[in-house]
């Protein structure tokens, strides 16, 4: 029965192991990730080596040497001999594993001579992407709908592995990554470039890769950083150079459309249905994991909105807390992740939903002031 | 095996020079005040079940929740305080007790000593269990919830952005410490002094071997814990900056205190069960433990290296390259003295006269399945691929072999080995068969397809997957049930058998050997009084 | 092993442990609740956390009642007595460790943490980037968020507090010998000095900390250089003042004229702890004032 058990389970091991497949580690599309591969399955290999050489011996004594046989028990047991033997050969063994692990992990960790430097910053419960080198970015927030989440609407393919702007990279590029965080730890780890990297906050960790094929690549978080460590994915669209710079050109002139947009914001008013529709959006793509669509908070934790003294009273002390963040509490300051506008119409939003009827209309101009401060 | 014969009530080396003693007390009074190191190894025992229960239904609703794509049952918050209490208290509630129950019974009975050295102290460690457990389970029902940041509790998720309850897990955890270490102090000063007249060190059995070196680790390592929980503490409360850089301290410092104490505690929640391995594997091959110095000090070589391994959780930290390797080559070099226990239990079993009971069934899954936890561990170590491995399912199914297959399955193996000794009565060996084939079965379902999950990416602690991880989880998920149900028949077993059976001779198992098998079965309530011979 | 005594001491039935546990957990609920509601001004958790220590208190009274009795009584064997003493040394063990995880964070922040803030090891990135303007001494005076506070010196009352300390180990081992020599005149004296000496030591260290956080700003919010310091010296100073308890506890006891040359445990263990106890104050004299 044991030996059933195990051979299918060994059977079932290898020969899903030996093909590329959904069940192993991918080959990735960088040359550490395939030394990563190689290593990973010369490593399985041998334990399933010495695992067919002990059980199997095992087995042998379990079938052969049974008292139901009528076998009488040998007397041995001591063998300085062998013990010696199985005590020096592991360690040889093991010898023979530690020098191209060793090889691979100093070439991991060699972050010089990049081309292009990122900075990646995780907080609760995104990605902000820096391009260290052009003075610009963006957030990478999950893109999922909440109904799928729910189960009220069909999952996507890429259900919970899909964000709204993905970080873009060039191949054949060494890319440096300067990983940090605003918060709590995050990790961020792409598996077919065989990077995972803790974003640790308050320091900054380096890795490093060098992509051999465009495509798209999806990751996840991989360190538990609260309620939605879940849903915090990482895609990198990797593209040509030609394509990367055309990209990069493309993005850093709308940078400067923008900035000429929130100009405009300043001067021209909302009217209060814009404001509610914006806020809402706004509302529940970033505040609503914390303060729940229901902006009920989770006692204990996090906060209500809905009938909070903030909420109702000072607009000024409203604006500030959303602008500036509440130090050393998981509220971040959204001053910098925002348009003007859209923190205006966000508090709007907070100010008027859920029987929150005070009726102020803040417009962007109004969080000018707090937001330059 | 069980040649059933009628007990042949002779009496051993127990003595009865006390008889105001002999008499039970009765009651719950019995249970509350005792000083007698067989019920408290009766409480231990007892409370770990309960425990394993508790945090079984909580991995339950883990696997429920994981059993689809999709949010379905609790909600994201809800599910990390699930994954972290279940770790909690398996670890510090299931199988620590369980260990310590089992040293309470076993230790006093195997070298031959009356009780404990301090049976008072023992029964002050037992009762904090309770406390401890009690708030920490009761911090769940609190405003914000319990304890949400997993069972490792890396700061700050554990400090800044913790739910209120967070004091209430610290001092729980503290109490818990506290437990451990009287247990721990009470252990190895009965062995080193209480031994019968002859029985030098390196004539005590394994499982004592195993005990003394496990209560050293836990003497060293749990202090190290309630400075982690303490520095939490006062960062949380009271505004130091420990692990908060803009004070000038370092998250990454909690994790290396942290794992100080937890490598050392993952070998604290093996060692004994290598004792009670090296226990039965002998019994039932009929035949002497092989090696037995070698043994113990491979043992000894496990305890040490524990000791500087720790960073191996963290190597995706951001330490410097010199130190990565270093705690590459110590973690991969435990393969070694790990491997010479394996061998030996080998070399134990071959040219025995092996019979397969429910004990000996455990101990060889247990050979076989640790020894696949193992190998994965060896995996984890190698520094490259942990940058892969690392918080993905991979390493919940190398550790839930290590502990569920290893720890649980020996605690199992022991419990079954014992059972004819602490009541009197045989086991019902049918229904044990049955628990143990269909967890075996089962345990493999739930264990083994994490590895491919984990290798195919999917990060740890999270409750809601991608698709192309539905089909595994849901197969891990059914496993997760049908190993879940086995365990009510190990309960029904242990119950029966403490109503009743057949009943156990002296020495059920004709190959086992030691102080415990002269004594009748059940054993009296006072044993030794006066020290057995040493042969 | 030498030879076994026959009879192995096993105390029957015994209340106190269970209720230890109980007052453990009022304690713990006491502590938790009490700590979250700093700042607030509620005070349920206070009481608690009072019932708790009572039921400690009491718990350790009626104890300890029991084994004096219990050993005025003659029932303890000299094998007994081992198993006593070899238990203390391990929970003094375990002790050191939990000092020891502080001076080996005082250690990872001075040699690690500090140096890497300030752009030391593999990051550069993370003082150029991050804490532009910090710069990595210790101790610890401007924390990269740019609060400032002062070192405590290590003359003055860290200095005077050594010697105290220093002394107290003597005069408490001149009275362990005068207990040996059976000479109860000199052995009370001694005790009763050693115990003014460690009363007079948190006295000072009490001082010390009023003038930290009054004149220095060396508060435990001002950085890590005042956390590792309040928490080492406070948790040593916690330590002096359960050896002091003990001591008077000891000092009570001699004068009721307990203790004899082969029996005195108590004793011994009370004199172990506080030999320990000095020693950890000398690591942190040279570690946290000195260097
Ligand atoms: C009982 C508990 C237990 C035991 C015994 C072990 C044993 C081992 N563990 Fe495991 N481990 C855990 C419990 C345990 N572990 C837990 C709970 C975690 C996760 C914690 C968390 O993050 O929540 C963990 C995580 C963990 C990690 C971190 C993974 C990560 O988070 O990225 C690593 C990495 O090195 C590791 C390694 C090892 C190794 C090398 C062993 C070795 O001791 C194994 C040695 C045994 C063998 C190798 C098999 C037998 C040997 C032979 C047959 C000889 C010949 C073999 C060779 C030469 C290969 N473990
Ligand atoms: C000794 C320790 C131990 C033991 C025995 C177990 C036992 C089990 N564990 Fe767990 N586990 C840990 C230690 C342990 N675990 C640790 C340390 C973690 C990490 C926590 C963290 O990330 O912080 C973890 C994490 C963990 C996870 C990952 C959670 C995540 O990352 O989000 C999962 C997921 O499947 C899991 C499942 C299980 C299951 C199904 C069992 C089963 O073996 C349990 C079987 C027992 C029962 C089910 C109880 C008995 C039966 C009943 C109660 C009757 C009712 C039955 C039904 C309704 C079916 N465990
Ligand atoms: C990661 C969790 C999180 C997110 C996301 C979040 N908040 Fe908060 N918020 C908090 C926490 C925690 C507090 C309480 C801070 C404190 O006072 O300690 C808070 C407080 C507030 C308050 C003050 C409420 C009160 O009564 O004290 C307002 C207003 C607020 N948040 C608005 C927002 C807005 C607007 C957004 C989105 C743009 C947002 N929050 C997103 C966690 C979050
Ligand atoms: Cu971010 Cu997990
Ligand atoms: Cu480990």
């Amino acid at each position: 029965m044991y030996k059933i058990i195990i051979t299918f389970a060994l059977l079932v091991f290898s020969s899903i192991a030996t093909a590329q497949s959904d069940y192993n580690l991918p080959l990735g599309v960088t040359d550490i990730s395939q030394k990563v591969y190689n290593l990973h399955m010369t490593i399985f290999y041998v334990c399933i080596a010495i695992g067919l050489v002990v059980f199997g011996l095992m087995f042998f004594a379990m079938i052969k040497h049974r008292k139901s046989k009528g076998v009488k028990a040998a007397q041995f047991h001591e063998s300085t001999l062998i013990e010696i033997i199985w005590t020096v050969i592991p360690f040889f063994i093991l010898i023979a594993l530690a020098v191209p692990a060793t090889q691979t992990l100093i070439e991991m960790e060699d972050n010089s001579n990049a081309d292009i430097t990122i900075k990646i910053t995780g907080s609760q419960w995104k990605w902000h992407y820096e391009y260290f080198d052009h003075d610009f970015g963006f957030y990478s927030l999950l893109s999922t709908s909440p109904e799928q989440i729910a189960n009220t609407k069909e999952k996507g393919v890429n259900y919970l592995l899909e964000v709204d702007k993905p970080l873009v990279l060039p191949i054949n590029k060494k890319v440096r990554f300067l990983v940090t965080a605003d918060d709590v730890i995050h990790s961020w780890w792409v598996p077919a470039f065989a990077v995972k990297q803790d974003a640790n906050p308050g320091f900054i960790n380096e890795a490093w890769t060098r992509i051999n094929e465009p495509g798209v690549y999806r990751g996840q978080c991989a360190e538990l950083c609260g309620k939605d460590h879940g849903f915090m994915p990482i895609v990198v669209e990797v593209l040509p150079e030609k394509e990367y710079q055309q990209w990069l050109d493309s993005q850093l002139s709308s940078v400067l459309l923008a900035k000429e947009k929130e100009q405009q914001d300043l001067n021209s008013g909302m009217t209060m249905e814009e404001a509610m529709t914006l806020g809402e959006q706004v509302y529940l793509s970033l505040c609503a994991a914390c303060h729940m669509p229901s902006g009920e908070g989770i006692p204990g934790a996090f906060p209500a909105l809905k009938n909070s003294k903030i909420a109702l009273g000072d607009v000024k002390k409203h604006i500030d807390i959303v602008v500036n963040g509440v130090e050393k509490s998981a509220m971040q300051a959204y001053g910098q992740q925002l348009s003007l506008k859209k923190l205006a119409a966000v508090i709007t939003y907070e100010r008027n939903a859920w029987g929150n009827n005070t009726g102020d209309l803040v417009q962007a101009n109004d969080v000018q002031q707090p937001a330059n401060k | 095996m069980s040649t059933l014969v009628k007990n042949n009530n002779k009496k051993a080396d127990i003595d009865d020079f006390d008889h105001a003693h002999d008499e039970k007390p009765r009651g719950i009074m019995r249970w509350l005040l005792t000083t007698n190191h067989k019920d408290i190894g009766t409480l231990y025992l007892g409370f770990s079940l309960l425990m394993f229960f508790v945090g079984g239904a909580m991995a339950m609703v883990i696997r429920a929740e994981l059993f689809q794509p999709g949010m379905q049952i609790v909600d994201p918050n809800f599910f990390n305080q699930m994954t972290t209490v279940h770790g909690l208290i398996m670890v510090f509630g299931a199988v620590m007790p369980a260990f310590v129950g089992l040293a309470n019974w076993m230790v006093p009975l195997m070298i031959g000593a009356p009780d404990m050295a301090l049976p008072r102290l023992n029964n002050w460690s037992f009762w904090i269990l309770p406390a401890a457990f009690s708030v920490l389970i009761a911090s769940l029902f609190m405003p914000g919830g319990g304890p949400n940041f997993g069972w490792t509790f890396y700061a700050p998720l554990s400090t800044t952005y913790a739910p209120d309850s967070t004091a209430l897990f610290v001092f729980a955890v503290h109490i818990m410490g506290i437990s451990s270490i009287l247990g721990a102090i009470n252990i190895i000063v009965t062995i080193m002094n209480l031994r019968a007249p002859g029985m030098s060190y390196m004539k005590m059995p394994m499982f004592v071997w195993t005990w003394f070196i496990t209560a050293f680790l836990l003497i060293v390592a749990i202090p190290v814990l309630a400075a982690a929980v303490t520095m939490i503490l006062t960062d949380k409360y009271f505004a130091t900056s420990f692990f908060s850089a803009a004070g000038g301290g370092d998250p990454v410092l909690f994790q290396h205190i942290f794992w100080f104490f937890g490598h050392p505690e993952v070998y604290i929640m093996i060692l004994p069960s290598f004792g009670i391995i090296s226990t039965i594997i002998p019994a039932f091959s009929r035949k002497k433990l092989f090696g037995y110095s070698s043994m113990v000090y491979a043992t000894a070589s496990i305890a040490l290296l524990s000791f500087v391994v720790w960073a191996h959780h963290m190597f995706t930290t951001g330490m410097p390259l010199a130190a990565e390797l270093f705690f590459m080559y110590s973690t991969i070099l435990i393969a070694v003295p790990t491997g010479v226990k394996v061998f030996n239990w080998v070399a134990t079993m071959w040219r025995g006269a092996i019979s397969f009971e429910v004990p000996m069934l455990f101990a060889i899954a247990f050979i076989i399945l640790f020894t696949i936890g193992g190998f994965s561990g060896l995996m984890l170590g190698i520094t490259p691929l942990d940058f892969q491995y690392h918080d993905t399912y991979f390493v919940v199914a190398h550790f839930h072999y290590v502990l569920v297959t290893g720890a649980i399955f020996s605690i199992m193996a022991g419990a079954y080995f014992w059972l004819p000794k602490w009541t009197g009565y045989m086991y019902d060996e049918r229904l044990a068969k049955l628990h143990f084939w269909l967890s075996l079965i089962s345990v493999n379902i739930l264990f083994f397809p994490m590895h491919f999950l984990g290798l195919a990416g999917m990060p740890r602690r999270i409750p809601d997957y991608a698709l192309q991880f539905a089909d595994f989880n849901q197969l891990v998920s059914l496993g997760g049930f049908a190993f879940g149900i086995s365990q009510l028949l190990f309960v029904v077993v242990v119950v029966k058998c403490v109503r009743g059976g057949a009943k156990a001779q002296e020495k059920p198992w004709d190959g086992a050997e030691g102080f415990e098998w002269e004594l009748p079965s059940p054993v009296p309530y006072h044993t030794f009084s006066t020290p057995p011979k040493v042969k | 092993m030498s030879e076994k005594p026959i009879n192995y001491y096993v105390p029957s039935q015994s209340i106190w442990p269970t209720l230890g546990a109980l007052g453990l957990l009022f304690t713990v609920i006491g502590a938790g609740m009490s700590v979250q509601q700093l700042g607030s001004n509620s005070s349920s958790g206070g009481w608690i956390l009072t019932l708790g220590f009572i039921v400690i208190l009491v718990m350790m009274f009626g104890w300890f009642n029991d084994v004096i009795d219990e050993s005025q009584a003659n029932l303890y064997s000299e094998q007994m007595d081992r198993s006593f003493r070899q238990s203390m040394t391990w929970f003094i063990i375990s002790e050191v460790m939990f000092f020891a995880a502080f001076f080996g964070a005082l250690f990872y922040v001075r040699n690690i943490a500090i140096p890497w803030l300030g752009g030391a090891s593999n990051n550069a990135m993370t003082n150029l980037v991050l804490w532009p303007n910090f710069e990595a001494i210790w101790p610890l005076t401007t924390t990269p968020d740019g609060v400032k506070t002062q070192a405590m010196p290590w003359h003055g009352l860290p200095l005077i507090n050594t010697i105290i300390l220093l002394t107290s180990s003597v005069t408490l081992h001149f009275s362990h010998i005068a207990l040996e020599k059976k000479n109860r005149g000199q052995l009370t004296i001694f005790l009763a000095i050693t115990l003014v000496l460690g009363i007079s030591f948190i006295m000072f260290q009490g001082q010390e900390y009023v003038e930290a956080y009054q004149h220095m700003g060396l508060t435990l919010s001002a950085g890590v250089y005042g956390n590792t310091f309040f928490l080492l010296t406070g948790f040593h100073g916690l330590h002096v003042t359960i050896g002091s308890i003990m001591l008077a506890v000891m000092l009570f006891r001699v004068i009721k004229g307990h203790f004899t040359p082969e029996n005195h445990f108590a004793f011994q263990a009370t004199s172990w702890y506080w030999h320990f106890v000095d020693v950890v104050w000398l690591g942190l004299f040279f570690f946290v004032y000195i260097i």
